[in-house]
């Protein structure tokens, strides 16, 4: 059982992020759905609720999404379903159930960098940037690889483009954790693979996603490709998988991903 | 610490602990529809609704309930029993432990889609598990209540 000593509701994150940094045991609250499964001795709890950040706004290049916002916001909202073949709900949509979602927030999840995240996988394989209250504005996958430090996550910055995208997840049974996931996106001509639930951390196939930057790809070639994938990036085992059994759910995801993917439009 | 909120319409000040769950802080003060099974957040018994959207009450923290406006079964008696004569109708109904959760969220569901197709209700109560029907009784109750069968 976790416990909290105290809990505050700042009004601004100046204020939010003194409280944080104040003591070591001194935690930002998302939702609260995996806290409660985990054995945490929080001192001082300090829940955004009146930051008003929950949020998804259409600004001029870019999608910007608060941190407080629910997955199930995410999940529902008509810009996101518009934009990217709609990869983002399309992610979202299998974790447990709609009252789960309705209370797990977009900046818990990406701030923990959980190994079993789908939509880390699909952020991923977007133009996607993370705004932290101190560290500032990062592409993702630099903030992914940085060493954790004491911040808060404000929200997210998604550059709008024509970027075709397809998530695919592999679970046991419906609702589940993935097995593992995969996330492939087109634009123009660059496309991105992401692989997450490894069980580690989402991570980019980055010589597999330039592979694929080709005029006409056979599908000899989409075979290798997915191959490629699945021996650049480390795999490993837990009670879900083997490693050797997700490297092989590497490669045939990935190649779903990229045959779903390329007769899209992305210019 | 108090807390103030709205519970099926009425306005309460309760002392909860920053720790309490919503679930718990619920059943402490008689709301006994709520149930917990699962312990992992996966099996929607514990399903009451925050400001008119479904939320799993095992899973936020009553602080975070302050000023909200929360609803459970008991508060929804015509509509809760209206669904239940159709579902105990199909003989979908065993021990009835998960009932009240699965209730909230048929009810909350009703709201929110419009005329959904059997996929789509499959995919809205996902998440809220039942370990005696095998589910087609239910979904055959549900596509009744909604007018859809």
């Amino acid at each position: 059982m976790f416990t909290i000593i105290d809990l505050v509701q700042p009004n601004n994150l100046d204020e939010a992020y003194q409280i944080l940094s104040d003591k070591r045991n001194n935690t930002i609250l998302g939702g609260c759905a995996f806290l409660k499964m985990g054995k945490k001795r929080i001192n001082t709890g300090v829940d955004l609720t009146n930051l008003k950040l929950s949020y998804i706004q259409e600004r001029d290049n870019f999608i910007e999404i608060g941190a407080m916002t629910s997955l199930r916001e995410l999940e529902t909202h008509p810009l996101l379903k518009e934009y990217y073949n709609g990869v983002l709900p399309q992610s979202v949509r299998d974790i447990i159930g709609v009252q789960f979602r309705n209370g797990v927030t977009v900046g818990a999840s990406v701030y923990s960098k959980y190994g079993f995240s789908d939509l880390i996988t699909a952020l991923l394989c977007l133009d996607t940037e993370v705004e932290l209250f101190k560290a500032g504005r990062m592409p993702l996958a630099d903030f992914l690889t940085m060493p954790k430090a004491k911040d808060i996550l404000v929200r997210l910055w998604i550059k709008k483009t024509l970027r075709q995208a397809i998530y695919l997840s592999f679970r046991s049974s419906a609702s589940d954790y993935s097995v593992l996931n995969v996330a492939v996106s087109k634009l123009d001509n660059h496309w991105t693979i992401a692989v997450g639930a490894r069980p580690s951390k989402a991570a980019i196939a980055v010589s597999a996603s330039a592979m694929l930057s080709q005029e006409v790809l056979t599908l000899e070639e989409i075979e290798e490709i997915a191959q490629k994938a699945s021996e650049e990036l480390s795999f490993g085992t837990n009670q879900r998988g083997t490693a050797t059994y997700r490297k092989a759910l590497c490669k045939a995801l990935v190649k779903r991903g990229i045959m779903e993917v390329l007769p899209c439009k992305s210019n | 610490m108090q807390i103030e909120l709205t519970i099926n319409e009425k306005a309460v000040k309760w002392e909860v602990a920053f720790d309490e769950l919503l679930a718990d802080t619920l059943r402490s003060h008689g709301f006994l529809s709520i149930k917990t099974a699962c312990d992992t957040s996966c099996c929607g018994l514990c399903t009451v609704w925050i400001d008119g959207k479904s939320r799993l009450s095992c899973s936020i923290l009553s602080l975070q309930a302050h000023g909200k406006k929360i609803t459970t079964i008991e508060g929804l008696p015509k509509e809760a029993e209206e669904f239940a004569q159709i579902l105990s109708a199909e003989g979908a109904e065993q021990c009835g432990f998960c009932s009240p959760g699965f209730i909230m969220s048929v009810l909350a569901m009703k709201n929110e889609l419009v005329n959904p197709s059997e996929e789509e209700i499959i995919h809205y109560l996902t998440g809220n598990l039942c370990r005696c029907t095998g589910y087609m009784g239910q979904l055959r109750a549900i596509k009744t209540f909604l007018g859809v069968a």
